[in-house]
């Protein structure tokens, strides 16, 4: 199957790109369905009593029951729009954990947390005097059974965790997260930004209280998030952003707020790029995550493959390529990860050098920083090729003889 | 220059054969460079006699650019005053963001004038001045 063609930037564009866990590309429908939603639905949404306003509302809506199906939630009223996984977190920090936690109280994480799913926690933890409590990996990225008991406990009230890590692409065992944090009454929010590109999630199934993730990862645009909360906890939570659209009734003193999820969504809406990501659902839909699952392993499986037969590279974490989503974080001995990345960049291979906004993981790993390379369905076995055969070379460029 | 021969002909000596890294005796001054979203990270130590730069040396880890650019750094520093210093490093700074420079200020700057073409680069241009920015900083609140 060849999707390549759905993507104008690989018509206009010669860069070998592998930088898709920092953002996809996006097809051509995606692009199109903003502009069309300018160019043919274009009102603000949720104000107007006219057509065109209820055109563009319409639009809004449909989205967001598209995303609430997409996701197995039971209703759409359970989706709340945002910018990407960072506000989606933010807001779940501050309207659910700004009003529950208590001092003395603990907030799990893990470690291996994006920097989005660290600060907003560790900012809670230092206002409430609250505690911060790291989950901690074994070397191969595993979080084990027992780190799992021993840290989430009966002062835990919220667990935050990444289903798949950004930096070593494995994916953590978020159902028995779950479970243990429900057993002990706290709530869960799963950070999705690296899952929900690679593999179906089904929100009821994992009975995840709060679940984030953005569009701009799997292919929708970049201004528009997701944060999937259970109708039980979101008739809980207090406002974020206030002003205007999450209103019921406003006095000069006193307001009550819209119905839900719109009491969370202040503001003008971003209903041209919500509308673009349904599309791109639409899309992945059609590709079908088996595919998608097929093609992230036996790309990974060759990069790997071949940076071991290469030599004078660390992978980092798990042996099996298959449990790494597609990301591939590695180091080349002697060489800083930015002139990696800056040499590749001149044969036109873009890949990632750096912290990858996870510095606690990389104190953690003990590496001060490292190259990534992140497949997508769409990348090509010729592309990693390329990739390998430039990235064989970049001792030479440094220096070091072959 | 396009970056592959930058590395080959400049960078990498100073990379991997660095003169001046290690720290020196008994440093009149010590300051920490940093470039927090690559990791760059130096100690920078000068040693004066009078007006004049005796001695200099850096520790610390980063990117080969970050590295050799503050190697050649000091291999030019050492003789000079600090008012001498500081204007190199005004005119370090002109050239990597892109400033023309004229014939006798390259040559002013000797073989740093090899890392003009960094000014095209802007992701490592950072890299090229952590050197440079850490002495200005030392001198200039010690002037
Ligand atoms: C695991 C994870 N969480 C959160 C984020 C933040 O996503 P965004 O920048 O779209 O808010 C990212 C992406 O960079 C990520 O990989």
């Amino acid at each position: 199957m060849d999707y390549r063609g759905h993507f104008p930037i690989f018509k206009n564009n010669n860069s070998v790109y592998l930088d898709n866990a920092a953002t996809s590309q996006r097809p051509g429908c995606v692009i199109d369905a903003v502009s069309d939603f300018y160019a043919y639905s274009n009102a603000n949404p949720l104000r107007g009593l006219y057509d065109l306003s209820m055109k563009a509302t319409k639009k809004y809506e449909d989205a967001r029951k598209k995303v609430a199906d997409f996701l197995g939630a039971q209703s759409p009223s359970e989706i709340i729009f945002t910018r990407n996984t960072t506000e989606s977190i933010n807001l779940a920090a501050y309207s659910y954990g700004d009003e529950y936690i208590k001092e003395g109280d603990d907030i799990v994480i893990s470690v291996m947390e994006h920097h989005s799913n660290l600060l907003p926690w560790q900012r809670l933890a230092k206002n409430k005097h609250a505690n911060l409590v790291f989950m901690e990996p074994k070397e191969n990225g595993v979080i084990e059974d027992d780190e799992i008991e021993n840290k989430i406990g009966k002062q835990t009230k919220i667990v935050a965790i990444a289903q798949t890590s950004n930096v070593l692409g494995i994916e953590n065992p978020i159902e028995r997260i779950i479970e243990r944090a429900h057993q002990m009454g706290a709530v869960v929010l799963i950070d999705g930004a690296q899952s929900v590109p690679h593999k179906k999630v089904n929100v009821k199934e994992l009975d995840a209280d709060m679940f984030a993730f953005s569009g701009h990862k799997m292919m929708g645009p970049m201004g528009v998030g997701v944060l999937y909360v259970k109708n039980s906890i979101m008739e809980k939570m207090k406002p974020f952003l206030m002003g205007g659209e999450m209103i019921e009734y406003v006095t000069r003193e006193e307001a009550t707020f819209a119905e839900l999820p719109h009491k969370f969504e202040a503001g003008t809406v971003n209903a041209a790029d919500a509308y673009g990501l349904s599309v791109a659902i639409d899309f992945i839909n059609k590709v079908g995550y088996d595919y998608i699952e097929k093609k992230d392993t036996e790309l990974t499986q060759r990069i790997i493959n071949g940076m071991q037969a290469m030599g004078h590279i660390t992978v980092y974490g798990h042996e099996d390529p298959s449990k790494h989503n597609g990301i591939v974080t590695f180091n080349v001995e002697g060489v800083h990860p930015h002139d990696v990345s800056s040499i590749l960049n001149e044969d036109g291979v873009c890949i990632r050098a750096g912290h990858h906004c996870a510095q606690p993981l990389m104190q953690f790993m003990k590496v001060g920083s490292t190259a990534r390379a992140s497949v997508y369905f769409y990348n090509t076995s010729e592309e990693v090729d390329k990739f390998l055969d430039c990235l064989s070379k970049v001792r030479e460029v440094c220096g070091y003889g072959t | 220059m396009e970056l592959k021969s930058l590395y080959r002909e400049i960078v990498n000596e100073h990379n991997l054969r660095p003169s001046h890294k290690a720290a020196i005796e008994n440093p009149d001054l010590v300051l920490r460079g940093v470039n927090p979203s690559c990791g760059d990270d130096i100690s920078l130590q000068l040693k004066f006699e009078g007006d004049v730069i005796s001695d200099a040396g850096f520790v610390g880890t980063g990117c080969a650019i970050s590295q050799a650019s503050a190697d050649i750094m000091i291999d030019n520093i050492i003789g000079l005053n600090k008012e001498e210093a500081l204007k190199q490093a005004e005119l370090f700074m002109s050239m990597i963001k892109g400033e023309a420079l004229s014939e006798i200020q390259f040559d002013e700057l000797g073989e740093a004038s090899a890392l003009q073409d960094i000014s095209h680069m802007p992701a490592r241009v950072k890299c090229a001045e952590l050197g440079w920015r850490t002495m200005k900083e030392m001198v200039e609140k010690n002037n």
